[in-house]
């Protein structure tokens, strides 16, 4: 049926000419700025090229996205032709997708970060190409740290000492709103991509390794998740069990917290204007696990798929060419701080002094670490889900880490047939 | 203590819990109006008599398709009552007026079909509109919003048609009368009042539905009232967007509170007649 | 053949003509739908190719049975249903018993309590979101000012809250409903045996224990079994207080989230259908209970 229709209107074009404007929808972004440098670069394009473009806006939660995403593919609708699909969805939604590697020529691709290209290449097809990358970092108050007398902290032993003293001296000075840490701990994604921070850098692994084997149940991922479940209630309010990213910003940027682990996303909006915090921010690699642990942030980002359902798969292709460009990547870098996946913009001058960060941080997003999310293939959600959970457990306080990392293992044993996935 | 102080202390009580229970009910309406009114950095401190801001407002309709919304709940929700009571006023006509075999039995499958849990039947349903190449389109809504709409209509309108005095039609058949007839000229005027009551509550059911609405439709023009509310993501770069979220739902629920007031006595005899989800 | 006889007939044949179009319409969005549920759940369907869907017997029941977050949606469902349904029957006894007197200030009361019932769910749950705020909410607002607690407490977040949050919710928005319910009860009890307890000078307590209550059973009955039924079906408050959390997942949370986020439509089918069969039990106890539907009765 959808078919047909499809094919109708692609020979009703051909005959109407190519000269006919075509209007192509693209959902991305629901937050505010993402949203909004979205469709200042589309609505570019389609002034460039005389068509239309059309935003669909989608829920906030990663996790409702996709939900949305996979409902529309399913119905095989071409209600939205260009998709932005997270770092984690290529595998669960690839077969829905055109294949890009005849599209784009092989400089185009390799411009590219070499991890996001093969992370975004199901079964031999190019499903997507990057938008930007994305990984955790921690954000601090550096006027305060100096007042106070503090280097940026090293480990999570050190970032919890010197929360701790800083909200402590605050609040005494007056602002009784003051909190040590905000994070995202509400059951979604989200606390997938901050509980595996802490994992991994107390050495705990990556919850699969590439081998499909459950590395989950280990001292390193239990110690690591006790430390995260000591910060809820003393250096952390409560309520960052509900927290998701914009929540914490919202802490954050009213000037309550003094550290923030954030996507970079978060920098330029609090060096806006009117921010009251502007000026005042610091970002680094997120603490080690101690002294023997690593730095390290959670692999995050989004690209861009067009959807094989697409009435005009010629311009949505298009439409992503230009939004994925050196030059919109770098204007997006500037503006919006959103990390570009195009190595060569990180030595571009004009980027490093809109957000000085990416330099100094270039092996964080280089050497970032990726959720489970090929190895588990279509299976990734629950195994997400599952995590997710178990950590807002030991988080909330309603279990103990290494029962609870037991029995999440027994879990994703059973999902995953003995780990055959 | 003398009886009459006793009365007056049970009385002086009894009027204070009723007070309670007054402010519990419209207090967090009254908060959301409050809070609907502030701007952005005003949000984040309590204050209980804010000059009104509408700032809020234009950014609930600048921000997204919100009046597209709003129709689109118009749309549905007229659609599936129009539909509804058209279809239940016939069949309550045969079920409160026509013995026949299974009668009592298929009375009790329509009800038991208004207790179905939404998401038992999402999967089929959801197949069903797909099938139908409805998906995204407000048609897959009025569709499926049948499923509760109409046994509730069809019970509740033949509870009314029941207490009819049976004399009513004996005149029309010995006249001859068609059935149709009898029903559009004999007891569609005596059942006016009836179909107000139920298509008031049909109506509130349609525009307050949220399971089948979130499933069902993907793109923001799409989206009835209660999706765009729960999915709401602020513009400006500063805050989350509980100002608009409030001035959205303020939108929303004014229209309902006026209906609710306006036919008070309608919808409380509706609600006893046919035991309905509120 | 008497043509009593064919006027019955012709009137049957006009009865299912006239029912006809209501039963095209319930089939296509009742029972086929739920037929289709019923049989995805023996099934491996998938959302997305639901045409592959493959034989598989009663796995997905095992494998439900043995999870133990079915288990935990099934006690949180429970838990939510006895609470929330136990306090709106208390309060709306007591909301009923007020308006049933001849009192100044009915109108009001009235007018008030029915505010709760005509705010949508999701609009309700949103501002209930909002004045629990942990950091900006109204009432950790209050409750400091009162000096009752020092720091806000985070409502939707603690686990051990969030349940009582989401029924805070529910009781507020369909406690009028049971109020009206109940009032129509009370405004049938007859007024005889009132008169009588008045005349013996029994206590007005007393009278509520020995007579009122009694007299309301049936009512109060069929008025609790309804709200019951409505509340294990609970989606859209608990979705937008607190999303799919496990800590307040119901029964219909939980399926959804099978069905839509993992796209495993066999799976999430065979939960659709449990959580049917559990409610199916309580209509038909409701039903009886009700003994609505008089078996032909004296109507024509």
């Amino acid at each position: 049926m959808l078919r047909l229709a499809t094919l109708t209107a692609v020979i009703g074009l051909s005959i109407g000419g190519a000269a006919q404007a075509a209007t192509i929808s693209i959902s991305c972004g629901a937050v505010g700025a993402e949203l909004e440098y979205c469709q200042s670069g589309a609505q570019a394009w389609a002034q460039q090229t005389g068509n239309e473009v059309q935003i669909v806006s989608t829920p906030n939660s990663a996790t409702e996205r996709l939900a949305l995403y996979q409902q529309l593919l399913a119905a095989g609708s071409g209600d939205v032709d260009v998709f932005q699909i997270d770092v984690v969805w290529p595998g669960l939604l690839g077969s829905h997708f055109i294949d890009l590697s005849g599209d784009f020529s092989a400089d185009e691709v390799s411009a590219h970060f070499p991890a996001i290209v093969e992370n975004n290449t199901v079964d031999g097809k190019l499903v997507a190409m990057p938008w930007f990358t994305d990984a955790g970092l921690l954000y601090y108050r550096k006027d305060l740290l100096e007042k106070h007398g503090f280097q940026p902290p090293q480990t999570w032993a050190e970032l919890s000492t010197i929360a701790q003293k800083i909200q402590d001296e605050e609040r005494a000075a007056g602002n009784d709103k003051m909190w040590g840490y905000v994070y995202q701990a509400k059951a979604y994604e989200g606390l997938t991509c901050n509980a595996l921070e802490w994992v991994d850098s107390f050495g705990g692994g990556q919850i699969v390794d590439d081998e499909g084997k459950i590395t989950i149940a280990n001292e390193k991922a239990a110690e690591a998740l006790t430390f995260a479940a000591s910060t809820v209630g003393t250096i952390s309010p409560e309520g960052v069990l509900n927290y998701q990213e914009e929540e914490a910003r919202g802490v954050w940027q009213a000037g309550n917290a003094v550290f923030m682990r954030n996507w970079p996303y978060a920098w330029s909006l609090g060096q806006a204007p009117d921010s009251p915090i502007k000026d005042k921010i610091g970002v680094a690699a997120l603490p080690k696990g101690g002294e023997d642990g690593k730095s390290t942030g959670t692999l995050g980002g989004w690209q861009l798929a067009v959807s094989k359902y697409s009435d005009n798969p010629a311009e949505a292709i298009d439409l992503v060419r230009y939004l994925t460009s050196p030059t919109e990547q770098k204007r997006r870098a500037i503006g919006g701080a959103y990390n570009p996946t195009i190595t060569a913009l990180y030595q571009d001058t004009d980027v490093l002094e809109a957000a000085p960060f990416m330099g100094d941080l270039f092996d964080t997003f280089t050497n970032a670490v990726a959720r489970p999310a090929r190895v588990t293939g279509a299976k990734y959600n629950q195994v997400s889900a599952e995590f997710f959970n178990t950590s807002h457990q030991i988080l909330s306080g309603q279990a103990k880490a290494d029962e609870a990392l037991g029995a999440l293992a027994d879990k994703l044993d059973r999902l995953s047939r003995g780990g055959r996935w | 203590m003398t009886r009459a102080n006793r009365r007056r202390l049970g009385r002086v009580g009894f009027y204070l819990l009723m007070a309670v229970i007054v402010f519990y009910a419209v207090f967090p309406f009254y908060w959301a109006i409050v809070s609907s009114f502030k701007p952005g950095s005003e949000m984040f401190r309590v204050d209980f008599l804010p000059p009104p801001n509408l700032d809020n407002y234009q950014a609930v309709f600048a921000e997204q398709p919100f009046g597209q919304n709003i129709l689109n709940s118009l749309i549905v929700a007229v659609s599936v009552v129009l539909l509804s009571l058209a279809l239940g006023l016939l069949a309550a006509f045969a079920l409160g007026r026509i013995r026949f075999r299974g009668r009592s039995l298929l009375l009790f499958t329509i009800l038991g079909v208004s207790m179905f849990p939404q998401v038992a039947v999402l999967s089929g349903m959801f197949e069903l509109v797909r099938s139908l190449g409805l998906y995204n389109r407000l048609p897959a809504l009025v569709l499926s919003y049948m499923i509760f709409t109409l046994p509730f209509t069809v019970w509740v309108l033949t509870t009314f048609i029941r207490a009819l005095p049976k004399e009513l039609e004996e005149a029309a058949i010995v006249d001859g009368a068609k059935p149709l007839t009898i029903v559009t000229k004999v007891f569609l005027p005596l059942l006016t009042p009836a179909l107000i009551t139920t298509g008031l509550l049909a109506f509130i059911a349609a525009w307050n539905e949220f399971l089948f609405a979130l499933t069902f439709t993907l793109s923001g023009e799409q989206r009835t009232v209660p999706v765009a509310i729960a999915l709401i993501s602020g513009a400006s770069a500063y805050e989350l967007p509980w100002g608009n979220i409030m001035a959205a739902s303020v939108i929303v629920t004014v229209p309902l509170i006026v209906l609710v007031l306006f036919f008070q006595r309608r919808i409380v005899s509706g609600l006893t007649a046919g035991a309905v989800k509120g | 053949m008497s043509t009593a006889s064919r006027l019955t007939r012709s009137r049957t044949r006009s009865a299912w003509a006239f029912l006809a179009p209501m039963l095209v319409v319930l089939a296509l969005v009742a029972a086929w739908p739920l037929a289709r549920t019923i049989w995805f759940s023996f099934t491996d369907a998938n959302l997305s190719d639901m045409s592959a869907a493959q034989f598989v017997g009663l796995a997905n029941f095992e494998y439900l049975l043995t999870d133990p977050d079915w288990w935990r949606s099934v006690w949180n469902t429970l838990f939510f249903t006895l609470v929330s349904v136990s306090l709106e029957t208390a309060l709306g006894l007591a909301i009923a018993l007020a308006l049933n007197m001849h009192m100044p200030g009915r109108g009001l009361l009235r007018t008030a309590v029915l505010i709760p019932w005509a705010i949508p769910t999701i609009v309700s749950a949103q501002m209930w979101a909002w004045m629990l705020n942990d950091v900006f909410g109204v009432i950790n607002e209050m409750l400091i000012l009162i000096g009752v607690i020092d720091q806000g407490i985070a409502w939707t977040a603690n686990p051990d809250t969030a349940i009582w949050a989401v029924i805070m919710v529910d009781v507020w928005k369909t406690t009028p409903f049971m109020a009206l319910l109940l009032l129509a009860g009370l405004q049938m009890l007859p007024s005889e045996c009132y008169e009588a307890a008045k005349i013996d000078g029994i206590h007005p307590v007393e009278v509520f224990w020995k007579v009122t209550l009694p007299l309301l059973m049936p009512a109060l009955l069929v008025a609790v079994i309804f709200r019951l039924l409505d509340a294990l079906r609970i989606f859209d408050a608990i979705y937008v207080l607190t999303g799919n959390n496990q800590a307040t997942m119901s029964m219909s949370i939980y399926a959804r989230q099978q069905l839509v986020d993992f796209q495993d439509v066999g799976f999430g089918s065979a939960a659709s259908t449990l959580l049917f069969l559990t409610i199916a039990v309580f209509t038909t106890v409701y039903l009886t209970l009700a003994r609505i539907g008089d078996s032909g009765g004296d109507h024509p």
